[in-house]
């Protein structure tokens, strides 16, 4: 082999790589802005789950659910005279 | 003329020549040294400073940004939250680029809900600064508001804040977090390293109005912190919180707290205070508010420690429950002092001794054993050594050293004066009692397993024998009738100590104690409530404290499903021909 082809080798490999690192490059940050789209979507998720947690656990809280079953649905702790336990 | 013209030419030609010939060369040389001269110093800057150089360039167009890291949740024994980081925007400024658009300053104070000519006032004082925050913490909502206007130089800041749905039943247990989501105080700091996740960073391109033109790379991902599940149960947490406020309320007392504990595992299923604040509102975040006096105050347990001297005696064979204990005449000389019953109770046996909560009665079980008997029991019972649940400022109570104990000290620690300890302290001595004589280490957090390490303090047989005692305190002839929970047997003791003001025992500031269990045969919960300074007419243990335990016992028996062990008002057995049997 002679020297000519050798060196026109490696310019070609060169060349090659170089094609194969923008490629990569361009690949990269392809992904990189995927990741970052779908990281957003993820925390407005995360965000959404959290306060709808929020609500659920401060409009269901105790004494709203005590105030609602005792004045709008009337309910009372039956009277422990009045409670037959069914035993075995 | 001609020689000299020769000469010259000689001369000056040969120089010429010279030059003529070695001008390509010698221009070539300096550019030869030119170019050596900038590519050695390109690969002097290449080699020995391209990191400094590189930096100092990116340093001009990319930023490292920080990613948040979601705090973790605090969460009940079933998941239920309790404190929730949610997302928050803060709106800030760059002051010299939304000075150039002023026209628009109203409509955008507007939606900050701030004055117009007080924002403009904070721009022109900060004009020459690039960041100026406008408003933090604002709902997502609002601050996309915000945002839709378009003012130029204004951006936002995502950030998070911690919601406490439960708001001011939970206070003092959780604590509350710092405007940078860091534990500022109770589970939110002491489990503060949990609850932390480490925020990520990633590189980005900005542009020269700090925007941000691309996301460059990750350099490391946010951690969101751990979830961290406590023992309470949010229901009996808020049944707990109800009654206890209710009864502070009825007896203007000046303060109070009840937590309720599960015997069989140690787990502290509610903890509660009061006087309460909202840690939501950060106006109502004061110490006095958010103190968690179950463990911060120490009092003395007064005559809820008498069982124990009684269990002291069964133990020694000194005493049998029905031993007969003479009274008369409602006090006794001991020492250079006198031990004194309210009443003349006359002759009584053991039992009622703590029935009655006889101060004569128990001195004399007492003196009949060596103080270190005693001391040793209480060093046991956790008197005097920290509870470790985490709290910043917990207390470990008071017990001084039996070597110093004279007659009548001995005496009066017999019926709980002179040493102190928490709420918690009092509910994990009278544990002893309801695990059959075994010490559990209490805890906050929810446990899988029981805990491994118990320490025997009581045989089986004397815990047993002191609960069936305690059961007759809850009756008719009793102190606590009012803490009777229908459907259950209840064991307990009152107590009503009074308060040391200025050095001395007050005659009309009292701490209405009470502390029991529940069902008494083979007890699941253990209950102590303490009620600071009741001003009514009534500031016994039995009256103030009581109907508190009996409120909550039944709804928190109810809700964990425990068998009734005590007179019902009727059974229906399945198995067998139906009928209702009185």
């Amino acid at each position: 082999m002679t020297l000519t082809k050798i060196i026109g080798l490696i310019v070609c490999a060169l060349l090659a790589t170089g094609l194969g690192l923008v490629h990569s490059k361009h690949q990269s940050r392809k992904l990189f802005q995927e990741l970052q789209t779908l990281q957003v979507r993820r925390d407005d998720l995360e965000i959404e789950w959290t306060q709808l947690q929020l609500e659920q656990s401060t409009l269901a809280t105790e004494s709203v659910v005590d105030q609602a079953a005792r004045t709008r649905l009337n309910m009372v702790i039956p009277d422990p005279a009045t409670v037959v336990y069914i035993t075995r | 003329m001609k020689a000299h013209t020769a000469a010259l030419r000689k001369n000056g030609g040969g120089w010429r020549r010279c030059l003529m010939t070695s001008r390509p060369q010698l221009v070539l040389a300096l550019l030869a040294c030119a170019a050596v001269g900038m590519l050695s110093r390109a690969a002097y800057l290449q080699l020995f400073h391209k990191d400094f150089l590189q930096d100092q360039g990116s340093d001009r167009y990319m930023r490292v940004l920080e990613v948040p890291a979601l705090r973790g949740m605090i969460v009940d024994r079933h998941g239920d939250p309790l404190a929730v980081s949610s997302p928050v925007d803060s709106v800030w400024a760059d002051p010299g680029t939304v000075l150039e658009h002023r026209q628009r300053l109203p409509a955008l104070a507007r939606l900050l809900g701030l004055d117009s000519a007080e924002l403009l006032a904070r721009l022109e004082e900060n004009r020459t600064r690039q960041f100026l925050y406008l408003r933090k913490q604002m709902e997502p909502d609002a601050a996309s508001r915000v945002m839709a206007l378009g003012v130029p130089g204004v951006h936002l800041e995502r950030g998070y804040r911690r919601f406490y749905p439960t708001a001011e039943v939970m206070s003092h247990l959780l604590g509350f977090t710092d405007i940078d989501d860091r534990g500022q105080e109770g589970l939110e700091l002491a489990y503060d390293q949990v609850l932390r996740g480490t925020p990520g960073a990633k590189r980005v391109l900005k542009d020269r109005y700090n925007r941000i033109v691309e996301d460059v790379e990750s350099i490391s991902q946010p951690q969101s912190g751990q979830t961290l599940t406590l023992s309470i149960d949010r229901r009996i947490q808020y049944l707990a919180y109800k009654a206890l406020k209710e009864a502070v309320l009825e007896h203007r007392a000046s303060a109070g707290t009840a937590l309720v504990l599960d015997v069989t595992s140690g787990e502290i299923l509610a903890m509660v205070n009061q006087p309460a604040g909202n840690p939501n509102n950060r106006e109502q975040r004061q110490g006095q508010l958010l103190r968690n006096r179950a463990v911060t105050d120490v009092f003395e347990p007064g005559s809820t420690f008498k069982p124990f001297v009684v269990a002291l005696g069964l133990e020694a064979g000194t005493i049998r429950p029905n031993t007969p204990i003479d009274t008369r005449p409602g006090f006794m000389p001991v020492g250079r002092n006198t031990v004194r019953d309210i009443h003349n109770y006359g002759l009584l046996d053991v039992t009622r001794v703590i029935t009655k909560s006889s101060n004569v009665g128990v001195a004399k079980i007492a003196l009949a054993l060596p103080p270190e008997r005693l001391w040793d029991l209480y060093r046991r019972l956790g008197v005097g050594s920290r509870t470790a649940l985490g709290f910043a400022g917990e207390q470990a109570g008071f017990l001084s050293h039996h070597k110093g104990w004279g007659a009548f000290e001995y005496a009066t620690h017999s019926f709980g004066y002179g040493l102190s300890v928490t709420a918690v302290q009092l509910a994990q001595a009278y544990m002893v009692l309801a695990t059959d004589g075994v010490r559990r280490p209490l805890t906050l957090l929810k446990r899988e397993a029981p805990p491994a390490e118990e320490m025997r303090v009581l045989s089986p047989q004397t815990a047993r024998q002191v609960r069936t005692m305690m059961e007759t305190v809850v009756s008719r002839e009793g102190t606590a009738l009012k803490a009777a929970v229908p459907g259950y047997r209840v064991a307990g003791k009152t107590g009503t100590a009074r308060k040391i003001i200025a050095g001395r025992y007050s005659s009309d500031h009292h701490m209405a104690v009470f502390a029991g269990m529940a069902p008494a045969s083979q007890p699941r919960l253990v209950m102590v409530i303490m009620i600071d300074d009741p001003q009514g007419e009534a500031y016994y243990g039995g009256l103030v404290a009581a109907p508190v335990f009996s409120q909550v016992m039944a709804g928190a028996l109810r809700l964990l499903n425990v068998n009734p062990d005590g007179q019902l008002a009727g059974t229906l057995e399945l198995a067998a021909s139906p009928k209702v049997k009185p």
